[in-house]
């Protein structure tokens, strides 16, 4: 199941995994990807907290944490082509995956129809 | 073309060292390093030629127009250089200023006649030259709001900024330990005054605004809204970058601001120098004065004297007086205009503007159009159905030979384009940067990826900022 | 309101409007005067006209300015402290002086701004060659705001809030420091007892694991010569970074930052072809290990290929900066002091690599050669170990007394360091760099020796 932020991040949920990434419109706003900070493995965030910077030439955006949870891996690929975030940001471009400590807290989340029409809203 | 590196010669030599062939210093090989640094080996021709080679790879306010908005690229007459040439300014050591204060009566003189001035100008009451930019000026000035603050037992957590402020606005707060609140912008280009009293609240601390702000536009209720400030015991801070329109029409000290920075590079003639020095001094009123910087220079009957030192004061943001090299010029420049010059000088800025925009409007929306004072934002979004943007433009107007308006800010406005001329422009330059505007407008339509192209005729064509950024190569190394 | 008439701006020297132009204009604008522009600024904020000296032509501006430097008196230095008189070749001058380089903006449009760009990333290259470090900015304002900055950035690094400041650091750039951090979350931890020569380079025990960075300075503020590698790979081992501060002329003989493992340099370019103008312009360095390269503030140019392919220099790693990152950013400086770098850059490339390690040699052997001299007059030096260019004399009579009378003989004689340091009133910081010719040193001497 695979869900979103309003902050436009994806969030998808392999059992107790929650495998994250930033969307397509997220990418457009940040324009060319040239760096993206990790957490550590092990670092704990709440919901909200950001957990991630992404950086582009023009731009330095936040990711938030959408859901609580250990940071369990990071992209490895990110390191050499960050620019994997922004191209293919649904596959090779994932950015963390995380121990979910509360799965209840993806109620709070959108399911990609609900995203669609949040994005319309954004003009 | 190739680094100074690279055209390094083994025993090639440059300059003489003087004082004659030197003894080798006693210091053990421990304390040694290893391998000499491997700076270049040239000659001082070859210094010469590649030093003036990269000087003509570069626009200047000396040979291009340079409309960049919220910089205030005048040009500044060549007798305020040759009056910061005087060896008795130049050779003075800063620690004669304590140590010695006798013999440099000269340069704290200057100091506190430059002060004086400042203080008319801006409506305040004491001054300090310290801040060596008007980054440093705002840190200064956040830094005495938070002393203030905390010497009256009152605690404040936020500082409200504008939308349309500079980045420094907000970056500064957070250096004093402030988060920072945005108030946005209203239909008319001026902050959002409802939205401003919902969130002004008794743990503001300040208000920072830019008057006229990066709209160029001046805010009518600027003394409503430092009453309001007031009420809720927050200090009116102006940050001074756009002083240029305002001299002698509007002093920010009679609208009830507490503390400003004023940029001497951008209004009082001191030329930028391609990023720097330049020198940001902080005006404040009566209430704030005992926070200032130090070391302060005082007059004691006819002479200058040096306090280093004093109870209340945010300490030493530099070791002595900031960039003293600049103020001299501002001193200068505020001489040679005068009072009245001052004022014509912002006059003739507006009239500028105002006459640029009207020229403009016909081929760029100006979103926020009514009223200017020394620049303007204008959008290039109506090129983007052509697919081409401000920075295409920018690009284009390179080739032109015209520094390109400062591009994508303020980030209210999409495709931004501020536009600032300043008073030193004649009319033929102001209606030959409308013409090239107007041709970039044309060519979006006619030959897009002609535009997307330039510069051609520049000395790099476009660069690879993303790539840059990717690779990182930021030092020649062994 | 005053009406624009051309003898309003006949004074000025740098208005290119005629009076029908600007009549022109002001119809195209659709108003009557200038004075129109200005309705939104409400009758009762308007002032009465400024009250200051009427303009001046150029002659008597220029008699003006004259009168002032001539108010100041030369003095012949062994004044040091962080700000050094040197030999500076006239080509210094020649090459600033160029308007294309001291008359443009910050290079944000790399196309128009090559010559800028390539410069810093000259003076980039420079800094890294004279410290062994990987990574350097454009500068910042001086070396004790440099210092300020890499305190933060040590902070933004590790997550620590305590700044551990060796003992033999400037003074001032330490009160530098104490300001920039008073209010954001960190401080400084001082040595308490300070003496002049150190009784040991090893790492302080307030470095410890709560410590953000260790702040040491070679040579110290005393001129002593000074070997930080032990205490630098403790510092590492404790997950402390170091930085040090370094005279950059010294550096042409002397162990770099790099070299003895530290994780930032910093330092004063005013030696370095910048004049002391009464303590500015010059500017601050900061380089860094490559890693730390996000954490570090300020301007910094980097290589990139333009659309043929060619060489070209663009300013980099913009994100960390403040017009784009706001209140995030590493800092709020949005300039360098990049004038004065250009000079430094001249100045390096001129001096070259030999005359860059026999300046400094010249600097060394020359003070411990005054040294020696004043010790025959019965002068005590305080220094136990080797210094640089610069030594604590120990004067039979206050420092200060010493200073003032020195004064009247056209020396600006040395620091009393009982201004920064108890018990230290007889104790004089004296600098002898290569300007100071055998004539003024002997005079120098013998003016002390009267003195006591």
């Amino acid at each position: 199941m695979v869900y979103f932020s309003k902050e436009h991040e994806w969030v998808r949920v392999e059992g107790k995994t929650a495998v994250i990434g930033i969307t397509e419109y997220a990418a457009e706003e940040l324009g060319d990807i040239t760096y993206v900070e990790m957490p550590r493995e092990g670092d704990l965030f709440a919901r909200g907290e950001v957990i991630c910077e992404i950086e582009s030439v023009k731009a330095a955006g936040e990711v938030y944490a959408p859901v609580s949870g250990k940071v369990i891996e990071t992209n490895p690929l990110l390191v050499d082509e960050p620019e994997q975030a922004g191209e293919n940001p649904r596959q090779e471009g994932w950015i963390l995956k995380m121990e979910i400590s509360d799965p209840s807290e993806t109620g709070g989340l959108m399911d990609e129809t609900d995203y669609s029409r949040y994005l319309e809203t954004l003009g | 073309m190739e680094l100074i590196f690279e055209k390094s010669v083994e025993e090639r030599k440059g300059a003489r060292v003087p004082g004659g062939v030197s003894v080798p210093a006693d210091i053990p090989p421990h304390l040694r390093r290893k391998e000499p640094p491997s700076l270049p080996q040239v000659s001082e021709l070859d210094a010469v030629r590649h030093f003036t080679a990269l000087g003509r790879m570069n626009f200047s306010v000396d040979r291009n127009f340079y409309p960049l908005g919220s910089c205030t690229m005048k040009y500044n007459p060549k007798v305020l250089e040759k009056a910061a040439e005087e060896e008795g300014f130049l050779s003075a050591h800063p620690y004669a200023s304590v140590i010695a204060p006798e013999k440099v009566q000269g340069s704290l003189r200057l100091i506190y006649e430059l002060e004086e001035m400042l203080a008319e100008i801006t409506g305040m009451d004491a001054v300090s030259l310290q801040p060596m930019a008007g980054a440093q000026g705002e840190l200064a000035g956040m830094l005495m709001v938070r002393a203030a603050h905390e010497a009256a037992g009152r605690v404040k957590d936020h500082v409200i900024v504008p939308d349309t402020s500079h980045g420094t606005n907000p970056a500064t707060a957070r250096m004093a330990g402030y988060e920072v609140v945005t108030v946005g912008t209203g239909r008319d280009g001026l902050m959002d005054y409802d939205e401003f009293i919902r969130k002004l609240g008794p743990s503001t601390a300040a208000v920072l605004m830019t008057c006229p702000n990066t709209l160029g536009i001046f805010n009518p209720a600027v003394d409503k809204i430092a009453a309001a400030a007031r009420g809720s015991e927050a200090f009116m801070y102006c940050d001074g970058a756009n002083l240029n329109a305002l001299m002698g029409k509007f002093r920010p000290g009679d609208a009830g601001f507490d503390i400003m920075h004023v940029n001497l590079h951008k209004t009082f003639g001191t030329p930028h120098g391609g990023g720097g020095p330049g020198a940001g001094p902080v005006c404040v009123k009566e209430e704030l004065r005992e926070f200032l910087p130090v070391p302060r220079v005082v007059k004691v009957k006819d002479r200058f004297e040096v306090v280093e030192d004093r109870d209340g004061s945010i300490g030493r943001l530099s070791c002595f007086f900031g960039n003293f090299g600049v103020l001299v010029k501002a001193y200068a420049y505020i001489l040679l205009c005068g009072g009245e010059g001052l004022e014509l000088i912002s006059e003739m800025a507006v009239l500028n503007a105002n006459y640029l925009k009207e020229k403009l409007r016909r081929f760029y929306e100006i979103p926020f159009g009514e009223g200017c004072l020394h620049e303007f934002v204008l959008s290039a979004s109506g090129l983007k159905k052509h697919g081409v943007s401000a920075y295409d433009v920018a690009k284009f107007l390179i080739d032109k030979g015209i520094h390109p308006p400062t591009v994508y800010f303020p980030l209210i406005v999409s495709e931004a384009m501020m536009i600032e001329p300043t008073e030193t422009e004649s009319k033929q330059t102001l209606d030959a940067f409308a013409e090239a505007m107007k041709e970039a407008a044309e060519l979006a339509s006619r030959d897009p990826e002609e535009l997307r192209r330039a510069p051609r005729g520049a000395p790099a064509g476009r660069l690879d900022e993303t790539g840059a950024a990717r690779s990182l190569k930021l030092a020649s190394l062994e | 309101m005053r009406p624009i008439t051309a003898v309003t701006w006949k004074p000025l020297v740098n208005l290119p409007h005629t009076p029908d132009e600007v009549a022109g204009m002001l119809r195209r604008c659709g108003v009557s005067s200038a004075e129109d522009f200005f309705s939104a600024i409400p009758g009762r904020l308007r002032p009465e006209a400024l009250n200051l000296p009427g303009a001046l032509d150029e002659q008597e501006m220029l008699r003006k300015t004259r009168t002032l430097a001539r108010l100041n008196s030369p003095l012949i230095s062994f004044c040091g402290g962080g700000f050094y008189q040197h030999f500076i070749p006239a080509a210094v001058d020649a090459v600033a002086s160029n308007p294309e380089f001291y008359t443009p903006y910050t290079p944000y449009q790399g196309e128009a701004s090559q010559g800028t760009l390539q410069a810093l990333f000259e003076f980039q290259s420079a800094i890294c060659r004279l410290t062994s470090m990987e990574v350097a900015n454009g500068s910042v304002y001086d070396g004790a705001t440099a210092l300020a900055e890499a305190a933060l950035m040590a902070a933004r690094i590790t997550g620590r809030r305590k700044i551990v400041i060796e003992r033999g650091v400037n003074p001032l750039y330490v009160k530098v420091i104490s300001s920039y951090l008073r209010y954001c979350g960190c401080f400084p931890a001082l040595a308490k007892a300070v003496s002049v020569s150190p009784e040991s380079d090893a790492l302080p025990e307030e470095a410890d694991d709560s410590a953000a960075c260790f702040i040491f300075q070679n040579p110290d503020f005393f001129g002593n010569i000074r070997d930080f590698t032990e205490a630098a790979a403790a510092a590492r081992k404790r997950g402390v970074i170091s930085v040090g501060s370094v005279y950059p002329v010294s550096l042409g003989l002397l162990k770099s930052p790099g070299e003895m493992g530290a994780d930032i340099a910093v330092g004063e370019i005013q030696p370095l072809g910048n004049r002391l103008s009464f303590g500015g312009p010059g500017g601050g360095f900061i380089a860094c290990r490559k890693k730390y390269v996000r954490k570090l503030p300020g301007r910094i140019a980097g290589e990139t290929r333009d659309a043929s392919g060619e060489r070209g220099f663009v300013l980099t790693l913009q994100a960390r900066e403040q017009h784009i990152r706001r209140e995030r950013a590493t800092s709020n400086i949005c300039t360098n002091q990049n004038l004065c770098a250009l000079r430094a850059l001249v100045y390096l490339t001129l001096i070259g690599k030999e005359g860059f390690v026999s300046l400094a040699e010249k600097n060394a052997s020359l003070a411990a050669c005054v040294s020696e001299k004043l010790k025959k007059k019965g002068f005590g030096i305080e220094n136990s170990g080797p210094f640089f260019n610069e030594f604590v004399l120990n004067l039979p009579v206050s420092a200060e007394k010493a200073v003032s009378g020195l004064q009247e003989k056209g020396f600006l004689g040395g620091i009393p360091l009982g201004r920064f340091y108890r018990g230290m009133d007889n104790l004089m910081l004296t600098a002898v760099t290569e300007t100071r010719t055998k004539e003024e040193i002997d005079r120098f001497a013998e003016a002390l020796g009267e003195m006591v």
